[in-house]
């Protein structure tokens, strides 16, 4: 019974791993006018018994704020976890599941958008020509943003 | 055969036990309101029957999962009609299980010495719910995977346990083998375990106390043994009559393609048992009374709070109104969920993004069974391997994220996205065919929005040839435009155009005279030789997979526009894009999709002669 039981509690024992600086793209492949661009975070991952050197663990857009400075935003609602897809012609965010919407920077733009806080940013840096940030995810459904441990 | 029932009689009480069950005293006459029960466990039993041989066939495992539902599906003999009996009873145990409540709420079944009973019917109802919500994940197709992800960030907002609470139910903070491992073994062992036991104690409490029969008596009391066996015997029927009408309608259960979290999901929408939750998350109240907080209000303090009236109701229904405020209650639940779901199925059918979101998860799933069968099976890296490196999948979606915010595709964004705003650059769908030229090359529709209407070439040198000079010539000289049309055409080599090329050789030869000389294309274009004074792109090669790929690379190369391009970035150049994935989406629109040209393993003979294959809609 105890065996069991401890055995099912290991979830517990394991952090979410990763937090290490990621590179995620080239700069010039994001538009320099300020429209986000949707890119994979790809890393080495171990799922239970598999390792996998490269494999995507999330998806981010990033979005040009100046010549060299670059803001990632996470591509998971901060409501409820759908994936948030960049609308082109409202140029704007919207979550296809409980119709939250983001302005292109990620905040709230609309009062009855259901989200309780903007859109989850990342930490980015630009080195030289590439694009890399550190990948986290965060608890969905709360104002504040915590990040998944 | 006396003997032998005496013998087993003997050894077991089973006649005694049979007796108790066949006659069961019913006062009043058998009805057709107490059949609920019966149907319940018809479909309980059912769904252990094709659960566990759908067991025999599944294999929880993220690498393999989907591909084991797939072979369920789409290969096993009568496999799309097990896991389709599965899936459609599961749904009409959820209708079945309000139709029972119902009836023990207007009954009044429910008050004492009943109540024991009662809860262990509340604790199935939740049993069952919760088998629904487990069983959604488990062929880790794009539906389940967005659905769970929901479900379980909505477990992680419960106050202080919910982030640990998630985390033992996904099994770690990432989705992966052990959601699957976990979510299997909960909903084909400890769930149905659960259950068992709490239909035994359900059963064993209502035969301990009895019937609660409907006031006024129509008849006489009787035994349940014949008529109300009779009448559960029909209901039980008409029921499976309803579930295998569904199955075979519907070709069984629906199968998406692959999870791929890395790919926006906009068709993403809960069990439509579930509709109703989702909707309610999504009303104003939520975030105007409560704030922040609307979501832990919506999705886990509403809902716990009417879970424990409806467990309440026992006690409550002792008050002199309790009654009626029972009844009052469910009534005012069963309305408002039913509301919501119309609401939510009504904004949806209203909705054309999320139809072209629905129609764009069906294409996507009948393109992965196309690309399986091409392959001959599924290779070792699962079947969404397959979909990376197919052009009509990739195609399409590289072109909304990168080309439609300028060009569409058949007026759409290439996953059937309509914008409100006009396009900037022409439409290309149809690129390389004459069609599309002939629309070119008309007065008319050379500045449409679908041609050279949102950029600046409108008022261009091509345009006033159009215009001023095109009409002219091909006044005087009748089929020529259609051969130099030809000519050009020739050169774009579109797969949909090589059946009839031979017989066309000698309209296009002729054609390619009438480019240089009767229209004079080649004062500005080259035309299948070198042309260093040539000032628009070249038509050698016009629309080839080569001109294009380089075209989209660096439309500001000489070949093309040069310094005349107009607003297009140059993709490869500027480091955009991949020459394999502008490769995907020039395969795309030329409609070079035929997955023998880049499957490595060779082409698949016919699907085994199962009969399943050939059955697909």
């Amino acid at each position: 019974m105890l065996s069991g039981l401890v055995a099912w509690l290991d979830p517990l024992a394991r952090g979410a791993g990763g937090g290490g600086w990621i590179q995620v793209a080239d700069l010039p492949s994001v538009p320099a006018d300020g429209t986000p661009v949707r890119v994979s975070v790809v890393t080495a991952r171990t799922d239970a018994w598999t390792r996998e050197a490269a494999v995507p663990v999330g998806v981010v857009y990033l979005r040009r704020t100046g010549p060299s400075e670059v803001v990632a935003l996470h591509s998971v609602c901060p409501h409820a976890g759908c994936f948030v897809d960049y609308q082109g012609d409202r140029k704007a965010f919207f979550c296809p599941c409980h119709d939250s919407t983001f302005a292109v920077d990620g905040s709230i733009n609309d009062p009855r958008s259901p989200s309780p806080r903007p859109m989850d940013t990342l930490a980015v840096e630009v080195r030289g020509q590439a694009v890399w940030l550190r990948f986290q995810n965060f608890r969905p459904g709360i104002q504040a943003k915590v990040a998944l441990a | 055969m006396k003997k032998l029932i005496d013998w087993i009689d003997q050894r077991t009480g089973l006649q005694g036990l049979l007796h108790e069950v066949l006659f069961e005293r019913i006062p009043g006459g058998a009805r057709w309101r107490y059949v609920w029960g019966s149907t319940l466990s018809f479909c309980f039993f059912v769904q252990i029957v094709t659960g566990v041989v759908l067991w025999m066939a599944y294999s929880p495992s993220a690498h393999s999962a989907w591909e084991s539902v797939y072979y369920i599906q789409h290969e096993m003999t009568g496999g799309w009609f097990l896991r389709g009996l599965h899936h459609f009873v599961a749904q009409a145990m959820h209708v079945l299980l309000v139709l029972h409540l119902l009836q023990v709420i207007i009954d009044g079944a429910y008050k004492a010495p009943r109540e024991v009973n009662y809860w262990f019917g509340i604790v199935l109802l939740m049993l069952t719910l919760g088998l629904g919500l487990t069983g959604y994940l488990l062929p880790w197709d794009q539906k389940g995977f967005g659905a769970t992800k929901v479900a379980t960030s909505l477990m992680g907002i419960v106050p202080v346990i919910g982030p640990s609470l998630q985390k033992l139910v996904v099994g770690g903070s990432d989705y992966g083998h052990h959601t699957l491992t976990r979510f299997f073994a909960l909903h084909a062992g400890v769930l149905p375990g659960l259950m068992i036991a709490a239909i035994a104690a359900h059963v064993a409490l209502f035969r301990r106390h009895g019937i609660t029969a409907k006031q006024p008596y129509r008849k006489p009391e009787a035994r349940f043994w014949p008529d109300q066996v009779l009448m559960d015997g029909v209901a039980c029927l008409a029921v499976l009559a309803t579930v295998v009408y569904l199955t075979v309608r519907h070709h069984g259960a629906e199968l998406h393609a692959p999870a791929d979290p890395t790919q926006p999901f906009n068709a993403a929408r809960p069990e439509w048992y579930f509709l109703f939750l989702f909707e309610f998350l999504k009303l104003d109240f939520l975030t105007q009374w409560f704030g922040h907080h609307g979501e832990l209000v919506g999705a886990i303090i509403i809902p716990g709070l009417v879970m424990g009236v409806l467990a309440a109701m026992p006690i409550l229904g002792n008050w002199r109104l309790g009654h009626r405020f029972n009844l009052g209650f469910l009534g005012a639940i069963l309305v408002g969920a039913v509301l919501l779901t119309v609401q939510s199925l009504r904004s949806d059918a209203g909705n054309p993004g999320f139809q072209a979101a629905v129609a764009q998860a069906h294409a996507e799933a009948d393109r992965m069974v196309t690309l399986i069968r091409a392959a001959g099976g599924i290779p070792r890296d699962g079947a969404a391997s397959l979909l990376k490196q197919d052009p009509a999948t990739v195609g399409p979606r590289l072109f909304a994220q990168h080309c439609a915010s300028c060009h569409r595709y058949g007026g759409h964004d290439g996953l059937g996205v309509v914008s409100a705003e006009a396009p900037s650059a022409p439409d290309l769908r149809g690129f390389g065919s004459a069609g599309w030229l002939r629309g070119l090359l008309q007065a008319d529709t050379i500045t449409n929005s679908a041609y050279y209407g949102g950029t600046k070439f409108r008022t261009g040198k091509m345009v006033r040839y159009v215009r001023e000079k095109l009409p002219k010539l091909q006044a005087s000289e009748p089929g020529a435009l259609e051969s130099m049309i030809a000519a050009v055409v020739a050169e774009a080599d579109l797969p949909a155009d090589r059946a009839g090329a031979g017989d066309r050789a000698g309209t296009v030869e002729a054609g390619r005279r009438h480019v240089a000389t009767t229209f004079g294309c080649t004062d500005c274009h080259a035309f299948r030789k070198p042309d260093e004074e040539a000032t628009a792109p070249t038509l050698t090669g016009w629309a080839s997979r080569d001109w294009m790929v380089r075209l989209v690379g660096d439309p500001t190369h000489a070949d093309f526009y040069g310094a005349r391009n107009d607003r297009m970035p140059s993709y490869l150049k500027e480091g955009r894009l991949s020459e394999r994935d502008i490769g995907l989406i020039v395969d795309w629109i030329r409609g070079d999709t035929d997955p023998a040209r880049w499957l490595q393993a060779p082409v698949a003979t016919k699907p085994s002669s199962s009969g399943v294959a050939g059955a697909r809609p």
